[in-house]
């Protein structure tokens, strides 16, 4: 199958480990991974601050790029970003007069899935140590994310493939389904609510005693692992596609900067 | 020859009383969140609640649908607005009742003090209500001599605590007990000093106040749950038993109603009585519900006025997208869920609608630019949970962020109203923009994303950013940022992967087969993963305290037919 990857701006520009380790698990299962060269950001920022008049040419860039080459599926390592463009896009084209973006837009949403929805729903996979060789030998938690979780509905995709992961503890977070504060602009424009909730979050994060807290979007992971940091705290953050990447012949080193052996 | 359209003028009446957010959302939030008594209250109560209605929810299989029927029923009501409120008149005015339209919260309450006064009497008994919270009916009464008295055991603590309620629901879920137990000795008389704390003994102590005040007051004062249009019929659930006296011993009645809560027949209680009290309370059903249809000739009040009261409602029906938040049925749901209310407490929204609920009804109600009303829609991080627990399926993101757009369009249209377009960008504006030139072109990003490196200059040793300039200083009053990494991905696939070969259309991969072929899959994996864990072992264990229960029960039923 020939997959897109739309890598998301936050994790193209400061998490890129990410999206190789999405490469990286999709080549292994065989699949043709093509990277769309024009794409950028989903709109989100714009959208969800209001900017709607600006969130439209970063739309109609994120279409056009995905209507250059044909592919079959396309896919995010992140709930919320495939969140929005199911349902913010075509919003935003439909308000500029535009219809013929947004039934684009529309087409696109649909054949873009996130990370674990695709691997589970439409790769059948059941069984990260028996199917991707996934191991990772750590005690792990892990945060659910507001738009995988409420608005793609993924349930308990992300952390059931955590769990067959060979040698993986996991460990279930308190609180699991609260908001870790991070909402976009909401956590410097409202930074003392947002920090407070990220502060709370990391509290039930170092209760687990796991030395990782994984999840599904970067931008969360970069919130908690923010406040845990700031915290001079020893647990890190780290995207369940890297866990699922991690095998026994190129595991995932986690002391200093997190990356594959190799 | 050119044509101009004018279009109808847009007439947008606003509402007045206490629906304005008087300071910053986050100004307020900041000094609360210093407040570690008001925190703990918060925390507790609103997990107690949460938990109930989340208990009780789940044990409806139609609760889905129930919630789908609650919202189409709703959106029925708002697009039958004038034609519903006018067979309401009708049926209530039939049984012997008197309707009054007010446009405004002022107009509201001139009517129930004209209509106190006509029976000559200087204080009354009141229900909890929204709506005369919402039109400051009490100071107004105060101001005019009426002494209004507060009966709801919550709203009496606020009263004399001389406070403001910060829960539709729970208005006194700011104050403990100690809290409260002060606020009774020193205000109510002949209460016994040495009164604990415990709920029986302050509970007690308000019943001694109010029973003789039920007994005594002619006129009552009450909002209202729901009105049937169909029937003329008045609604109103409570927990306590005051409502029930305050509705029934008084000779004269007055209900203040927002011209939103109808409903089209009384075969619609049948979904909203599910509805309400499961989200509300948590519980399947509240103690006391009490309806009432016109006059009944010696039984209840003989003198039953209803005020309809538009107050800004048909500026928030004039928006399409906006006007869902009409279908409110006051249950409080979104708040108990909200992480943002149960940090920040309900003064913050400064409006009588804290919460969710607040941040998308008040800056509609009363205008988007007044006030610091344009802080509420910023009062979330729009995790959804809100949108999950509503009962009337209210989209609270959507509403949110369509605010949101108001707001920056409104300001963007005040520069441009004053021949003012080149007024100096806020900070926001600024990096909006920025973001927008970078996001509109794959390029473009390739070309800053080759700064990355240069920004670790700025991580120094520690490899983290930890003080940032500006707006976004927020960000690191709180967390850090990680050192950007070396290369983007962008950059990274650029110079490692190829491009992709053309492909034509035809050699698309059917998705929807795909997805029905692995259908099950999800479960598969779900059991795999509880087995990887260790996790069977649990379900063992509890499947077996589950037969042992069931055996005992048994054994019991046999003893008892025995």
């Amino acid at each position: 199958m020939r997959i897109a990857l739309f890598s998301t701006c936050i994790v193209d520009g400061m998490y890129p480990r990410t999206a190789r380790a999405t490469v990286e698990i999709l080549e292994r299962l065989g699949h043709e991974v093509v990277y769309p060269p024009g794409q950028t950001c989903c709109s989100q920022m714009h959208v969800n601050s209001g900017y709607f008049d600006d969130a439209y040419p970063v739309v109609k860039n994120h279409v056009e790029s995905f209507s250059d080459w044909d592919w079959d599926v396309a896919v995010a390592p992140s709930g919320s970003c495939v969140a929005s463009l199911r349902h913010q896009q075509a919003m935003i084209a439909r308000r500029a007069g535009d219809e013929a973006l947004a039934i684009k837009a529309e087409q696109i949403a649909a054949r873009t899935f996130e990370l674990s929805n695709l691997l589970i729903d439409i790769l059948g996979i059941t069984d990260a140590a028996a199917q991707l060789g996934s191991y990772f030998p750590e005690h792990v938690t892990y945060h659910s994310s507001c738009h995988g979780m409420r608005m793609l509905g993924l349930g308990t995709r992300q952390q059931d493939l955590l769990k067959t992961v060979e040698g993986l503890k996991y460990t279930e977070l308190e609180g699991l389904d609260q908001c870790c504060g991070f909402g976009g602009t909401f956590s410097f424009k409202n930074s003392d609510v947002s920090g407070a909730m990220v502060n709370d979050k990391a509290d039930a994060v170092e209760a687990t005693g796991a030395s990782v807290c994984s999840g599904g979007d970067c931008s969360c992971l970069m919130n908690i692992g923010g406040a845990l940091s700031r915290r001079d705290s020893e647990v890190q953050t780290i995207h369940f596609a890297e866990i699922l990447a991690s095998t026994k012949e190129n595991p995932l080193v986690i002391t200093g900067p997190v990356q594959l052996a190799n | 020859m050119t044509s101009i359209q004018l279009g109808m003028p847009k007439v947008v009446s606003y509402g007045e009383g206490n629906i304005f957010e008087e300071i910053p959302f986050p100004k307020y939030a900041k000094e609360e969140l210093k407040n570690e008594q008001l925190r703990n209250n918060l925390r507790f109560v609103t997990h107690a609640i949460r938990g109930k209605r989340s208990k009780v929810t789940a044990e409806l299989p139609d609760w889905q649908e129930l919630r789908t029927t609650g919202e189409q029923t709703k959106n029925y009501v708002l697009a039958h607005l004038p034609e519903l409120l006018e067979e309401f008149e009708r049926n209530f005015t039939a049984r012997g009742g008197h309707v009054h339209w007010a446009r405004d919260a002022h107009e509201a309450n001139q009517i129930a003090l004209d209509l106190i006064r006509a029976e000559g009497v200087d204080e009354i008994i009141k229900i909890k209500s929204m709506a005369t919270a919402e039109t400051g009916l009490n100071e107004f009464l105060e101001e005019n001599g009426i002494n209004a008295i507060e009966t709801d055991l919550a709203e009496e603590i606020v009263q004399l605590g001389e406070d403001r309620p910060s829960h539709i629901l729970v208005p006194a879920i700011h104050r403990n007990r100690r809290e409260i137990r002060d606020i009774f000795v020193k205000k109510i008389e002949g209460i016994n000093p040495d009164i604990s704390d415990e709920p029986a003994e302050l509970a007690e102590a308000s019943r001694n106040r109010l029973r003789e005040k039920f007994l005594s007051t002619k006129v009552a004062v009450s909002g209202v749950n729901f009105g049937i249009a169909e029937t003329g019929t008045m609604t109103i659930v409570e927990s306590e038993g005051n409502g029930r006296m305050c509705l029934t011993l008084p000779d004269t009645l007055i209900s203040f109603m927002g011209i939103e809560k109808l409903l089209p027949t009384f075969q619609d209680y049948e979904t909203f009585l599910q509805l309400l009290p499961r989200s509300s309370t948590g519980e399947r059903m509240n103690p006391y519900t009490s309806m009432w249809t016109g006059v009944t000739p010696g039984d209840g009040p003989q003198n039953l006025h209803v005020i309809l009261i538009d107050n800004g409602r048909t500026a928030v029906l004039a928006d399409e997208l906006g006007r869902q938040a009409l279908r409110c049925i006051r249950c409080s749901a979104c708040m108990n869920v909200c992480p943002v209310y149960e940090r920040a407490g309900g003064h913050a929204y400064g409006s009588t609608y804290p919460g969710p609920i607040g941040a998308i009804l008040s800056p509609q109600l009363s205008g988007i630019e007044a006030a610091h009303n344009n802080s509420l829609p910023y009062a979330s991080s729009l995790c959804g949970a809100c949108y999950e627990v509503c009962p009337v399926k209210i989209n609270f993101p959507e509403v949110l962020v369509h605010l949101r757009s108001k707001d920056v369009d409104s300001k963007k249209a005040v520069g441009e109203f004053a021949g003012n377009k080149k007024a100096a960008p806020t900070q926001m504006d600024a990096m909006m923009y920025g973001a927008k030139k970078l996001f509109s072109s794959g390029k473009m990003m390739s070309l800053a994303e080759k700064g990355l490196p240069m920004s670790r200059l700025i991580t120094g040793k520690k490899h983290k950013i930890s003080k940032l300039p500006g707006i976004v200083s927020g960000w690191t009053d709180y967390r850090d940022i990680p050192e950007p990494p070396k290369e983007s991905f962008r950059n990274w696939w650029k110079k490692e992967k190829a491009g992709a070969p053309a492909r034509d259309t035809a050699a698309r991969v059917d998705i929807d087969a795909l997805i029905a072929a692995n259908k099950g899959k999800l479960e598969e994996l779900h059991a795999n993963a509880a087995k990887a864990q260790g996790e069977e072992s649990l379900t063992a264990a509890n499947d077996a305290k589950v037969a042992k229960l069931a055996a005992e029960a048994k054994t019991a039923s046999t003893k008892e037919n025995a």
